[in-house]
């Protein structure tokens, strides 16, 4: 990866896209990964109806979090304190950053494990905890593969889908020579597994994100089928939970069928292997369990992104990847031609709003409004709707726009396009006179129409336009 | 839904794309309604549902175009739009792009009638397709305006697997977009050509004689891959085919 | 309280309006299984995700376990007090060892060297196949984590339909432990290729005894 995530997003993203379809490794690596993992979904819901009243439960759960968030954070917040965990704000993620570097500071920490958290991407936590001396182990299979790989994560779920079997033999082979050569995948988790037990046994603290954060009982959720988030939360003696303050529900009850859809909708699985369920620290006559538990809640954008009565509905978001899977841009195109941490529809919708048009705009330009992304989404998320939104955002925006940088794509040449084709198509006159210039002159019409032309031949005026031929057959008027 | 239809006439809304390259495809369209005993209304002031536009961020400009539209329609009669995709943004983004405003009423009015051809064809006629045809093979490819946002995707299956003489073999990742989304495909042009291309490639091994489809962008576009790649099935709107068939031409 | 906090709730409050949203229903999925169609799709669903599943009486537990241990050619057992001492007596060579000390004092013992792990459940969850597990002292968190096998004993009449059902049943709102968990399967990952593996870094055997308490 050339550069960091969530820079130079809009300049850097042609490029991007153009060195992702130039590369059929990585196309086929894409489509065989989402081809099975579509299949699976599908297999989880046979009963359109059961979908249907689920999807409109989830997004109701979520709808209601949205609006008492406020309340809910500060009820987590009070439950949360009484149960012995202790509870940290972040407006960005600088802040998020140096509340877990301060708390880690001067307790002797040296080795950090991490349980996967795409809100740590998002803040650039290894980062900045590497750059204070400390060693950070990713412990998620896919995690730590790219982080051996010095890559970041191409899918929110599955972060090595881009990589083949063989090519993560083969960097295995190149980071640890002593293990012979194997691209048997057991073999190679088996490997994975004896190095990172050693890990977990000697980390000094553990980092990890929250799937849902329960107001009522002060309980944060870890969704996870490897055991590395169990151990992570629990092996060392102080953890620290980083998670974006949409994560709230309110009642213990919102947790069942969100975690239905959530496991059905991302992998296919009716329930992951493990549903880990933390309330407080070690209390004093247990035996483990980390001593000291930390939350801290990370604003980062959210807050703003729910001031509009629309573009709030992408805080619902429970990161199952189901739009990402399910995208026919993303297949072809990967998660690293995004170059933001969220990548996809949900990406294109939510990075323009928290990076700022002016920064990452034009993700939402690379989608067909095929729809598939919000039929999929579990919690009805309107995503088409959301990237059209975020088009217009970028172009057109009302006065009383909060969407930060706004408008910065408007160009002079397209915005006089447009003027130009609503008056043509506004005036039934400069209509008929256009069409009846093209269908005469059809012989002239250009046959380059640019990028068009070079995946197809370019369409030809018809002889006569149907408003011609329709007259001609006497066609009512009315 | 009521396959006794009372609907004596019925307004056609051509489109854009139809008007100007595929006429044929509409005059077909109002040949099958008035052989089904339909007067067909053309308003001749037509001209574009504003779709392009809107999908691109332009919406005042998108407002301006549907509001002429508007004026079209001023009997109740059905609006009939052989295109899946102008019919969901007549059906479904009219009423969210007059949200609030002086023609907000009417918006919705319309939206409340507006049919895509197919789902006219079945819902309201309970058409019956003749086939006087000779036997072929046919690959439907079905835009995703018509799979997903109108949901109208079964109606063309059910019409050509009404005719007799017609075997309908399925591409693979058929209900996958053709990539052409409107100026996604200028916009984006490298991906929309990869998702194209593969397309064609799909429709073209099953060695299907004709791809039928209920929207003329798709059929442009993977009919110019078709051009361009020198092979591939002839392309044709559902209207013109069913046409055909029951001409036994 | 931290200025950042009061910051991210003023904003949040500032564009929260008065009116109630009506609360989402509470979740009730409608099944009506006897216990023994309960008690199969616990096995199915289980045995669908690399589970191991063994139905037995109560006093067939000992028994049970030897041999299955022997099977497995487990050396080192980290017992559950929970049980009574006689399942234990018959194991003979094996080794059993109890979680009586703080995890800092034998951490590398038990990341390296026990085999196996006995636990009892809170109760078992059909519709997915899932046990519930309440880890309290005589049970610690890591004891059904880290030993390479993992065996659960679940009461058949502790078998529940749906999650939602052991919450509102049991009451969780109200008494939420240090930890609670649910586990269907052994440990398992696919971030190669979509590859199913087993074993990444919890338990590579779940092993389920059923018990069915005779009445």
């Amino acid at each position: 990866m050339d550069h960091k995530l969530g820079e130079e997003v809009n300049s850097r993203f042609g490029k991007r896209i153009g060195e992702a379809l130039a590369d059929p490794q990585i196309r086929r690596n894409f489509r065989n990964a989402l081809d099975g993992v579509m299949a699976k979904r599908a297999e989880q819901f046979p009963d359109p109806d059961e979908l249907w009243q689920l999807r409109n439960l989830d997004k109701a759960i979520r709808a209601n979090s949205l609006h008492k968030l406020p309340q809910l954070l500060e009820q987590l917040e009070q439950q949360l304190t009484d149960n012995g965990i202790q509870v940290h704000w972040a407006v960005d993620g600088e802040e998020a950053n140096k509340i877990v570097s301060d708390i880690l500071d001067g307790r002797g920490v040296k080795k950090i494990i991490k349980g996967k958290s795409m809100v740590t991407e998002e803040t650039g936590l290894n980062h900045h905890l590497e750059q204070l001396g400390y060693e950070v182990i990713e412990s998620d299979l896919g995690e730590y593969i790219i982080q051996l790989a010095e890559e970041p994560p191409s899918h929110i779920v599955a972060p090595a889908i881009h990589k083949s079997r063989l090519e993560i033999a083969d960097l295995f082979a190149e980071k640890f020579p002593d293990i012979p050569y194997t691209d048997d995948v057991d073999e190679m988790t088996h490997s994975a597994r004896l190095i990172l037990r050693k890990e977990f046994a000697s980390a000094d603290a553990g980092i990890s994100g929250v799937n849902f954060a329960v107001a009522e009982t002060g309980t944060l959720c870890l969704v996870e089928n490897e055991g590395n988030g169990r151990l992570s939360t629990t092996a060392p003696p102080i953890h620290i939970a980083v998670t974006g303050i949409e994560k709230v529900v309110e009642k213990l009850s919102d947790v069942p069928p969100l975690l239905s859809i959530l496991t059905r909708s991302a992998t296919g699985q009716p329930i992951t292997t493990y549903f880990n369920m933390i309330s407080s620290p070690r209390k004093e006559h247990e035996l483990d369990g980390p001593e000291e538990v930390h939350l801290v809640l990370l604003d980062n954008g959210r807050s703003a992104i729910r001031e509009d009565d629309e573009l709030d509905a992408t805080l619902r978001c429970i990161r199952c990847g189901a739009c990402i899977n399910h995208c026919p841009v993303y297949v072809r195109v990967g998660g690293h031609a995004y170059g933001t941490v969220y990548p996809g529809p949900i990406g294109s919708v939510l990075e323009p709003q928290r990076l700022g048009i002016h920064e990452a705009g034009k993700l939402a330009t690379a989608c067909s409004l095929c729809g598939r992304c919000g039929e999929v989404c579990p919690v009805k998320i309107p995503l088409p709707q959301l990237i059209n939104r975020i088009r217009a955002e970028s172009n057109e925006a009302a006065s009383d726009s909060t969407v930060r940088g706004h408008n910065s794509l408007r160009n002079q040449k397209e915005v006089l396009t447009w003027k130009l084709w609503s008056a043509l198509y506004c005036s039934p006159l400069l209509y008929g006179l256009f069409t009846r210039t093209a269908t005469v002159l059809r012989v002239l019409a250009p046959s380059k129409l640019g990028a068009w032309t070079r995946y197809r031949k370019a369409p030809k005026p018809a002889a006569r336009s149907l408003h011609a031929m329709a007259a001609r057959k006497g066609v009512d008027h009315e | 839904m009521s396959n006794q239809t009372t609907d004596t006439h019925v307004y056609l809304f051509g489109t854009c794309l139809i008007d100007l390259l595929y006429p044929d495809a509409g005059m077909a369209s109002i040949e099958l309604l008035q052989n089904a005993g339909i007067q067909v209304i053309f308003p001749p002031a037509q001209s574009c549902c504003g779709q392009p536009a809107f999908n691109s961020g332009f919406r005042s400009e998108a407002r301006e175009v549907a509001r002429k539209q508007l004026d079209c329609f001023p009997k109740s009669y059905p609006v009939v739009v052989p295109s899946a995709s102008c019919a969901g943004m007549m059906k479904h983004h009219w009423p969210e792009l007059f949200e609030g405003n002086r023609d907000e009423e009417r918006a919705y009015e319309i939206a409340s009638r507006v049919y895509e051809l197919t789902e006219y064809l079945v819902d309201r006629l309970d058409y019956q397709p003749v086939d006087k045809g000779e036997s072929t093979t046919v690959a439907i490819h079905s835009s995703c305006s018509a799979l997903r946002e109108m949901g109208v995707a079964d109606r063309i299956e059910k019409l050509v697997g009404g005719l007799q003489q017609v075997t309908c073999v399925e591409q693979a990742y058929k209900s996958e977009c053709c990539g052409f989304g409107g100026t996604f495909a200028v916009k984006q042009p490298e991906i929309s050509g990869a998702m194209v291309t593969e397309k064609a490639a799909s429709i073209r091994d099953t060695g299907a004689e004709r791809l039928i489809s209920q929207d003329c962008g798709c059929l442009m576009n993977i009919g110019g891959a078709f051009e361009k790649q020198g092979e591939g099935p002839e392309c044709q709107h559902i209207a013109e085919f069913l046409l055909e068939r029951s001409n036994g031409s | 309280m931290s200025e950042s906090r009061n910051r991210i709730l003023e904003a949040l409050k500032a564009h929260s309006s008065e009116a109630d949203l009506p609360s989402p229903p509470v979740y009730k999925p409608q099944l009506t299984w006897s216990k023994d169609e309960k008690l199969d799709c616990f096995q199915t669903m289980l045995e669908s995700v690399h589970g191991e599943v063994h139905r037995i009486q109560e006093d067939q537990l000992g028994e049970k376990l030897a041999q299955l241990l022997k099977q497995k050619e487990v050396k080192r057992l980290l017992c559950s007090p929970k049980f009574p001492q006689a399942i234990y007596d018959g194991l003979n060579a094996i080794e059993c060892l109890r979680y009586d000390r703080h995890i800092s004092e034998w951490k590398e013992e038990l990341f390296n060297s026990v085999d196996a792990s006995i636990t009892t459940t809170l109760c078992g969850v059909a519709q997915t196949g899932t046990l519930v597990l309440w880890p309290d002292r005589e049970e610690p968190r890591l004891a059904s984590l880290v030993p390479p096998i993992h065996i659960a004993v679940v009461e058949a009449d502790t078998i529940v339909e749906t999650f939602a059902e052991a919450i509102s049943e049991g009451n969780w709102a109200s008494q939420m432990p240090t930890n609670a968990l649910l586990i269907s399967g052994p440990s398992k990952t696919a971030d190669i290729e979509q590859i199913l593996a087993y074993g990444i870094h919890g338990p590579k055997q779940l092993i389920v005894l059923i018990v069915n308490n005779q009445e």
